[in-house]
């Protein structure tokens, strides 16, 4: 039986003044912010979104291993964008690539020859 | 010439960034209507909102009448509003019946009253354990019920989203509305908790 990640809160505060992680990490706050940000902006419905999250949750599921939500989240919006022809898939791939590249660029040490 | 990863490889980061750059390059989203975004739901949207509701609700009996027949009117007469709140129902706890709030598919969640969803709400064993048994989760929240309370499962559709009005603690009757804020938990207005006994 799976245990309950529990991480019960005090009493209500805002998530600022208790110190409450809404995001796990930032590029959660930006998969998030950006979905509210197309939305707001006439992009889409949001049940659309919501039926598209919903598969992408059914789907890791599935999958198994750690489930993370703004994994699906991310997948739902990138889902959603490329059927509707505002953002394909593979162009987000070929700019995440070009990204990984930059950061390997920009990683690289200089203690390979200090032994 | 330096390999290129896989898009499957490519960490959810990157992804998340490259979107980011697309959308921002054509022009469809501005960084500082995302930044807003972020920040609102980040730093101010969260259960104090709900709290105050729940403390209302407590204190005032015509609000409590009128939270309960019509939950978003009631909740934006406190200037609670905003996306995922389009249509908020509000479930009285009583000693003989409490609830629970769960999204089995999406995690959908009030958020004007409780802000963005914690981490176990999202969870896949809390949204499958609800509504299959809630009794045994409950108790590994920390909250026994007994055999005379009946435990209902309000599972949230594409229009709904719910809150709980938890019962008011014995021992806070002379409190006011104030004091009675810091009563109430976002874990008593989902239904895995009660609202605290005053100190």
């Amino acid at each position: 039986m799976t245990v309950l990640p529990l991480d019960v809160e005090g009493p209500a505060a805002p998530p600022r003044s208790n110190g409450e992680l809404v995001f796990a990490a930032p590029w959660e706050s930006r998969a998030f912010g950006l979905a509210m940000a197309l939305h707001d902006g006439g992009f889409f419905e949001w049940e659309a979104f919501r039926q598209q999250l919903i598969a992408a949750v059914a789907r890791a599921e599935a999958a198994g291993g750690e489930f993370s939500y703004y994994r699906c989240w991310l997948e739902a919006l990138q889902t959603l964008l490329d059927s509707s022809g505002v953002v394909d898939l593979a162009s987000v791939d070929g700019r995440a690539a070009e990204l990984a590249c930059r950061s390997a660029g920009h990683d690289h040490r200089h203690d390979h020859d200090h032994h | 010439m330096s390999p290129v990863p896989a898009p499957s490889d490519l960490p959810v980061e990157l992804r998340t960034e490259a979107l980011e750059s697309i959308l921002v390059e054509k022009g469809l989203v501005d960084p500082a209507v995302l930044d807003k975004f972020i920040k609102t739901y980040a730093e101010d949207v969260g259960p104090l909102n709900g709290a105050k509701v729940v403390a209302k609700a407590w204190t005032d009996p015509e609000y409590k009448a009128r939270l309960l027949e019509d939950g978003t009117a009631a909740i934006a007469e406190l200037g609670f509003k905003g996306p995922q709140g389009e249509c908020i129902v509000v479930l009285e706890n009583t000693p003989t019946r409490h609830h629970l709030v769960v999204c089995t598919l999406c995690s959908c969640y009030p958020w004007p009253v409780l802000g963005l969803p914690p981490g176990w709400y999202k969870d896949p064993a809390y949204r499958a354990r609800a509504v299959r048994e809630p009794r045994a989760l409950l108790e590994e929240f920390g909250l026994s019920l007994g055999p005379e309370v009946e435990i209902k499962v309000f599972d949230s559709s594409s229009e709904v989203r719910y809150m709980v009005l938890p019962e008011r603690p014995a021992g806070s009757e002379g409190l006011s509305e104030e004091e009675l804020v810091p009563l109430v938990t976002r874990e008593a207005m989902t239904g895995v908790a009660k609202a605290r006994p005053p100190a």
